[in-house]
C-alpha cells in the first residue's frame, strides 16, 4: 500500500511543479506568491513528505530491478547488490548534476 | 496476437517510474525542499534566473520529459490501485487519471513554449 | 517430546448436505515438532474420518497439501505448529471453488497451464536415434529456478489479481512459460505469446509480489512475469519500428 501512496505524492508534487510553471508564465508577482507558498509551513511539510516518498520510490524501484532485469555474465548471475549499487551510483551522479544545474 | 496497447501503456509507466527514481528526490530537494528549509538561497529560484534557465531547448525537453513521464507513471499506478480497491468503473477511472495527467502535460507544454 | 492441546478450526463443506461452508473445531493433542498436516492427520485418524483433504509426500515436493492457515497460503506439511498460536484456522486454498472440505477444484489452473505450452517447442523434431540434446550447466542455470515449480498453487491462492479476475493466467502458469522461453532448446516464445502477452496474461499482473512471498520453492513467479513484461514490450516496439525483422 505504501507503494500506491507514494504514487499519490509523486503525482501531486509534479502537478505542483506545473502550477509553479503556470505562475512563472503569469509574471514575477504571481511567481513570487508561488515561492512564498513553497516556503510556508504547509509547503515545506508537503515537500518533505513528497521527498520521503520519492526516496522510498527510488529505494523500492532500484530494489526490484535485479528481479525484473537479471543480468548474467560469464554464465553466472550478477549479484543483485551490484545491480542495485550501480543504480544508486547513477542516481548520485544525476542528483549532483541536477543540484548543480539548479544552482545550489 | 491478442494483446492491445498494453506494452505502450506499460512502457510509459516503467519509463516514468525509472525517471522518477533517478531524478525526483534531487528535483524535490533542489526546487522546493531546500528553499523551504533555507538550505538553498532563494536567489537560485528567482524569476529571472528560472526563466533564463528554461530558455534552452534542452531544458524545455528535460522538463517536458519529467512532467509527462512521471505524471503518466503516477496516473497509471493510481488507475491500477483503483481497480485493486474494487472500483470497477475502469473507463471512468482511466478518464480521470490519464485525463489529469494529459491536462498537466499540456499545460506544461504550453507554458514552456511561451517562455 | 512435549505435547499440548491445540484448537484446530477447520472449514467443512459437504456439497450434498451443506448450504454453505462452516467451521468445525477440534481439540488436537500436538507434539511440538509437528506441522499442520500432522494435526490434520490426527483429526482424520482419531476424531473425524469424514474430513477430506489432499496430501502426499509430507516433505514439500509434491505440492498436494496447499491450504490457507491463519490467513496465509502455506503447504500444510511445511507449516510448523511452533510458528502458530494455540488456535489455528485451516481453510482450503483461496480463489478456487471448494469441492469438499479442504479440497478445491484446480481445473482452471490445469487448463491455463495447457495453454502456455509447457514443453520444449523444437525447431526440428529429432528422432530418438539422434540421441540427446546437449545443454551446458550455464544454459541450465538460466532457467532452472523457474523449473522448480511444484504446482502447489499457493501463488494463485495469494494473488489478489487472480482473486479479482479469474481470467488471469496466473503466476505459476506464467512462470512455467518463462521457464520454457529461457530454455536454450526451445523456440516457442512467439507461439506462447498469444496467451502470455494477452491482456489476461502478464498484463493483469500489478507486481504485488504475494506469489513470490508464498512460494515454497523460491520460483519467484513475480520476477518471471516482470521479465516477460520487459521482453514482450521490447518485442512490441521492435516489431513496430522494424517490421521486417523476424520474431
Amino acid at each position: 500500500m505504501l507503494r500506491e501512496v507514494s504514487a499519490v505524492f509523486i503525482g501531486s508534487y509534479t502537478l505542483m511543479l506545473i502550477v509553479g510553471l503556470l505562475r512563472l508564465s503569469q509574471g514575477p508577482a504571481a511567481y513570487e506568491s508561488f515561492l512564498n507558498a513553497v516556503q510556508s509551513t504547509a509547503g515545506v511539510t508537503l515537500s518533505l513528505i513528497s521527498f520521503i516518498f520519492a526516496l522510498y520510490h527510488s529505494v523500492t524501484w532500484f530494489g526490484v530491478t535485479p528481479k525484473a532485469m537479471p543480468l548474467r555474465m560469464g554464465g553466472k548471475a550478477v549479484p543483485p547488490a551490484i545491480i542495485v549499487g550501480a543504480h544508486w551510483l547513477v542516481w548520485a551522479i544525476a542528483s549532483l548534476l541536477i543540484l548543480l544545474w539548479v544552482g545550489v | 496476437m491478442a494483446s492491445s496497447n498494453k506494452p505502450v501503456v506499460w512502457a510509459l509507466f516503467a519509463a516514468g517510474g525509472t525517471l522518477a527514481a533517478f531524478v525526483l528526490p534531487a528535483i524535490i530537494f533542489s526546487l522546493t525542499l531546500g528553499v523551504g528549509l533555507g538550505w538553498i538561497p532563494l536567489e537560485s529560484l528567482s524569476y529571472e534566473r528560472t526563466v533564463a534557465g528554461l530558455q534552452s531547448p534542452f531544458a524545455k525537453l528535460a522538463v517536458i520529459a519529467v512532467v509527462v513521464l512521471i505524471l503518466w507513471h503516477a496516473a497509471h499506478r493510481l488507475r491500477i490501485t483503483a481497480h485493486d480497491l474494487g472500483v470497477y468503473a475502469d473507463g471512468l477511472v482511466m478518464l480521470i487519471c490519464y485525463g489529469i495527467a494529459a491536462l498537466g502535460s499540456i499545460a506544461a507544454f504550453i507554458v514552456l513554449l511561451g517562455l | 517430546m512435549r505435547q499440548a492441546f491445540r484448537q484446530l478450526e477447520v472449514l467443512r463443506y459437504d456439497p450434498d448436505t451443506d448450504s454453505a461452508p462452516h467451521f468445525q473445531t477440534y481439540e488436537v493433542p500436538c507434539q511440538d515438532d509437528w506441522v499442520v498436516l500432522d494435526a490434520i492427520n490426527y483429526v482424520k485418524e482419531n476424531l473425524d474420518r469424514t474430513l477430506s483433504y489432499r496430501w502426499s509426500c509430507h516433505m514439500a515436493v509434491c505440492g498436494s497439501c496447499g491450504l490457507v492457515v491463519n490467513g496465509e497460503s502455506v503447504l500444510a506439511c511445511h507449516a510448523f505448529l511452533r510458528d502458530y498460536p494455540e488456535k489455528i484456522r485451516v481453510e482450503p486454498l483461496g480463489n478456487f471453488p471448494i469441492e469438499r472440505d479442504l479440497v478445491v477444484m484446480i481445473d482452471d489452473f490445469v487448463e491455463k497451464l495447457r495453454t502456455v505450452k509447457p514443453y520444449i517447442v523444437s525447431k526440428k523434431e529429432r528422432a530418438i536415434e539422434f540421441g540427446e540434446t546437449l545443454q551446458s550447466p550455464e544454459k541450465l542455470a538460466a532457467y532452472k529456478q523457474y523449473a522448480d515449480c511444484i504446482n502447489c498453487l499457493l501463488c494463485y491462492s495469494a494473488c489478489p489479481q487472480y482473486g479479482l479476475n479469474d481470467n488471469f493466467v496466473g503466476p505459476a502458469a506464467l512462470a512455467l512459460a518463462h521457464r520454457y522461453n529461457l530454455d536454450s532448446r526451445d523456440v516457442g516464445r512467439s507461439a506462447r505469446a498469444d496467451v502470455v502477452a494477452s491482456n489476461p496474461g502478464i498484463w493483469e499482473c500489478s507486481f504485488v509480489g504475494a506469489c513470490s512471498e508464498v512460494c515454497p520453492k523460491n520460483v519467484d513467479p513475480a520476477a518471471s512475469i516482470q521479465q516477460m513484461k520487459i521482453a514482450i514490450t521490447a518485442d512490441y516496439f521492435m516489431r513496430l519500428l522494424m517490421p521486417w525483422r523476424k520474431p
